[in-house]
């Protein structure tokens, strides 16, 4: 090798040109305008969450978390996301894998499927599980007020996440990653577990930690499900909702901060499972 | 080189296509198909009735007068934040960046809490000194309208900033250089260029805000005939038993929602033009 | 022994890409795959490595017959025109992969990977990620993870088409001392008729499915068995009746037996090579007859824009047909 190229680590990288200009005066009220309506929106009432969730302190939190009723709802409510979610993590991955791989009439039909559950109006969504799983179901199957419609119910609304973060990814993959694997004596089952799923585990992720959040944080597909019953199939979101029409904001609060808490936890826990899994590989 | 081509179909294949299929049959295609069938139960009946009661026809107006509202209100912001989250550098550029997604990942119902904990017309932090200046916000379509343009936020914002990356600045570089001022740039460059993602973000926005129903529901209050949406209607009905209402109010609202993906499925660029 | 093809037939539906292709690659050389894009040449090669299946006809490796063994099992090392790195190992990982898949002894897979990375000069590379290299650097760790396998054959598609002008020519050169050294069977597929020129034993050209010409370099750029692989080869122009290569034309100023004459309508300098067009006084074929000589030449000859020259083949030349 006689005059080799060695670019500094990184240098080879690919770098977006950088073209963002300084604000001029014009933007400067733009970002002013922006930004004050965004407060106004949405930063103010947040922070006024959290807020009125610390004023009561200490004793608060524990007061609403002690309340048998509220500790079943969060239990059942976080329980009940994990569950879908490690579905979604198999079946999302298994519908995209479909969608990008498999070719047959009909495909296009799937893909708008798939975005149904996004679109629907949520308690639009409830009645539609209600007319299949319901008491007048046409196959016999009644999951209404049970434990199983809550389950059904997150099920519905949470599909195209996972689907959606895994599919663009999976269009990417160079299909020459995979034959490279198989001119070295992989096999379909090796490749999948050593090439392909790490390759993917990111938006895996990505997929699982929004149907996750969006799970815990679910109400209008449960409210002609689920049937709202203390102890049995009501939701974090239900008892919010209770504590605000019986005037204890700072209950309400208490429980919603909890639940941003909850999908915090979850995202930093499913970044750090990634990176360990990713790294083994 | 000609086309590569696929991998051969394996009994794997088949197995796979069809879980896939019985999966998303059984999860939406069917239930869904099932509310369609229950609206024409008895013909035109069930659309009838629901089109000639008075709190169900004011609930869809105010719907669509609420939605058109919000999406307004977040196309004008969206483009707006767009371009000053791709084209500008500014001191918590990351941060805006990343709060902007907050409003997807936060339950209906504590938006609905936030939002009456700020504009609640007497508890309220704002909502008290609004009312004195004569705006009421809480109970109002004001307040139905702020619920509404919370949760469709970002969809716009996240539609337009992808783009905005990918076509760079060259373009808009080369008009001023043809002396283009910064309105003409926009107007006659980068929109025309934006286009499609943006149409895609208005139609995703006005699917959310139609279907709003838990942030609208503390907000509204939820007086038939006042301040009650489609999404409210469709409780309410069905609860009190006139399920052939609901439904018909329901498959509206479906109809509106499948067509708009319709609509986002012929534009969506293809990335892989599939003969299927 | 090596490589024996008989009787490859691939169809992409009413596409013919290959057909019926007899090959006998012998051991130890390094062959190219020559010919332009869509020849089929990259199809047939999948086709050795197994990763695509041919219509009919078999492929034997070193004796064995592996028409119908699965790319997995056939010890083909395989190299892609963009790498296909695995992304998320190091640059260590991705040589032991194929050694790991053999469940080869720990301390053996280590020895093996340090070897390579030698070999390849990536030693203080082995712990990057592929995204952390340059093209050339990627190509060269493609290179080893192939190389580890010990396969029977090499096999690489369009090596260096996706690496620039400079990075190109010292890989390509590279190639050809690495092979002198490691002495497998190799077959590498390129467009580029340069570099097959230089970097191979023997030469394939392929052309519509079809093989065109089979040789030495020497062979083919002397003797080429047809037009298209005497115009694939390098630049021809048409001297009267015959087609002949620019620099293979005798040029002067001065009146003397020739099989054209012109005037010198077009003067371009490119580095010590200038590339002259003469446009010729016979009617009946006024296309521009290419010239090439050297600058010392053209000083020499006294030759300048606008000049009235005679144009024949050199002595020993044959024009190659007409």
């Amino acid at each position: 090798m006689t005059t080799e190229i060695q670019p500094a680590p990184g240098a080879t990288r690919k770098r977006r040109v950088r073209s963002a200009t300084s604000l001029t005066r014009s933007s400067g009220i733009g970002l002013g305008l922006a930004v004050t309506w965004f407060s106004l929106l949405v930063l103010i009432p947040l922070a006024l969450v959290v807020i009125q969730s610390a004023d009561g302190g200490w004793q608060t939190f524990r007061d609403t978390l002690t309340n048998s009723q509220t500790a079943a709802a969060l239990r059942l409510t976080v329980t009940q996301a994990l569950i879908v979610t490690l579905v979604n993590v198999v079946f999302g991955t298994l519908i995209a894998w479909v969608l990008v791989r498999d070719h047959f009439w009909g495909k296009r039909i799937l893909e708008v499927i798939i975005d149904i559950p996004f679109a629907l109006p949520t308690i639009v969504a409830g009645l539609v599980l209600l007319s299949l799983y319901g008491p007048d179901s046409p196959i016999g199957i009644n999951v209404a007020n049970t434990e199983r419609s809550v389950f059904l119910a997150l099920l519905f609304v949470t599909l195209p996440f996972v689907v959606r973060t895994v599919e663009p990814v999976l269009l990417e993959l160079d299909p020459e990653v995979e034959e490279a694997a198989a001119s070295l004596g992989a096999s379909r089952f090796t490749t999948l577990r050593r090439i392909l799923l790490p390759a993917l585990a990111p938006a895996i992720t990505a997929g699982a930690a929004l149907s996750f959040a969006r799970g815990i944080s679910e109400y209008g597909s449960l409210v002609l499900l689920s049937g709202n019953l203390p102890n049995k199939t009501e939701v974090a979101s239900v008892r919010i909702l209770t504590y605000i029409e019986n005037g204890n904001e700072a209950a309400a609060a208490s429980v919603a901060v909890l639940l941003l808490g909850v999908a915090l936890i979850a995202i930093i826990l499913l970044q750090v499972l990634t990176s360990v899994v990713s790294k083994r590989a | 080189m000609p086309s590569r081509i696929r991998q051969p179909k394996t009994a794997g294949t088949y197995v796979r296509r069809g879980l896939v299929i019985t999966y998303l049959f059984l999860l939406v295609a069917w239930p869904v198909s099932l509310v369609v069938k229950h609206t024409f139960d008895g013909g035109l009946d069930n659309l009838q009735t629901a089109l000639s009661d008075p709190d169900v026809v004011f609930a869809l107006q105010l719907t669509v007068y609420v939605a058109v509202w919000a999406v307004v209100i977040n196309t004008v912001f969206g483009v707006g934040v767009s371009l000053l989250l791709v084209r500008y550098n500014f001191p918590g550029r990351g941060i805006l960046s990343a709060l902007i997604d907050l409003p997807l990942s936060v339950s209906p119902i504590v938006v609905g809490l936030a939002l009456l904990l700020t504009y609640g017309s007497t508890n309220g932090l704002l909502g008290p000194s609004l009312k004195d200046a004569g705006i009421q916000v809480a109970f109002a379509p004001l307040g139905i309208i702020l619920a509404t343009a919370f949760v469709s936020l970002p969809l716009v914002i996240r539609e337009l900033v992808p783009v905005l990356h990918e076509i760079g600045t060259d373009q808009e570089q080369a008009a001023r250089s043809l002396g283009a001022g910064p309105w003409q740039t926009f107007r006659r460059i980068t929109l025309p260029s934006v286009k499609w993602a943006l149409v895609y973000g208005v139609v995703l926005s006005l699917a959310r805000s139609l279907g709003e129903f838990g942030a609208v529901k503390i907000m509204s209050g939820n007086i038939a005939g006042q301040t009650q949406t489609a999404t409210l209607s469709v409780e309410e009905k069905y609860q009190d038993f006139q399920q052939g209402t609901a439904y018909a109010t329901s498959f509206l609202l479906a109809l509106i929602a499948v067509a708009a993906l319709v609509v986002v499925s012929v534009l969506r660029p293809k990335e892989s033009p599939d003969g299927d | 022994m090596g490589i024996e093809i008989r009787g490859i037939n691939k169809f992409f539906g009413d596409f013919v890409a290959l057909e019926d292709i007899n090959l006998s690659i012998p051991s130890g050389q390094l062959t190219a795959l020559l010919g332009p894009s869509g020849g089929g040449k990259s199809t047939l090669l999948r086709i050795i490595a197994g990763l695509e299946s041919s219509d009919s006809g078999t492929v034997e490796i070193e004796g064995v017959d592996t028409t119908n063994v699965p790319a997995q099992k056939r010890n083909v090392g395989f190299v892609f025109q963009h790498y296909a790195a695995f992304k998320h190992m190091t640059v260590a990982k991705n040589i032991a992969f194929g050694l790991e898949i053999r469940k080869r002894p720990k301390q053996e897979v280590k020895d093996r990977v340090q070897e390579l990375l030698k070999l390849v000069h990536l030693e203080q590379w082995s712990d990057r990620l592929p995204s952390q290299l340059s093209g050339g650097q990627r190509q060269r760790m493609a290179l080893a993870r192939a190389l580890a396998i010990e396969p029977s054959v090499l096999l690489l598609d369009e090596p260096f088409g996706a690496l620039d002008a400079k990075v190109r020519k010292e890989l390509r050169d590279w190639l050809r001392r690495l092979h002198d050294e490691v002495h497998v069977t190799t077959v590498f597929v390129t467009h580029d008729q340069e570099e097959a020129l230089e970097v191979s034993d023997s030469l394939v050209v392929i052309n519509e499915g079809r093989i065109e010409q089979i040789g030495s370099p020497d062979d083919l750029y002397d003797r080429p068995a047809s037009d298209f692989v005497l115009s694939f080869l390098g630049p021809v122009t048409r001297l009267g009746d015959h087609l002949i290569r620019p620099h293979d034309i005798e040029i002067s100023r001065y009146e003397q037996a020739a099989t054209a004459t012109g005037k010198i309508s077009r003067w371009t300098r490119v580095g010590f090579e200038i590339r002259l067009e003469v446009t010729p006084d016979d009617t009946l074929h006024p296309d521009p007859i290419q010239v090439v000589v050297t600058r010392a030449e053209a000083t020499a000859l006294g030759l300048h824009d606008g000049d009235q020259v005679w144009l024949r083949p050199q002595a020993g030349v044959e024009p190659v047909r007409g």
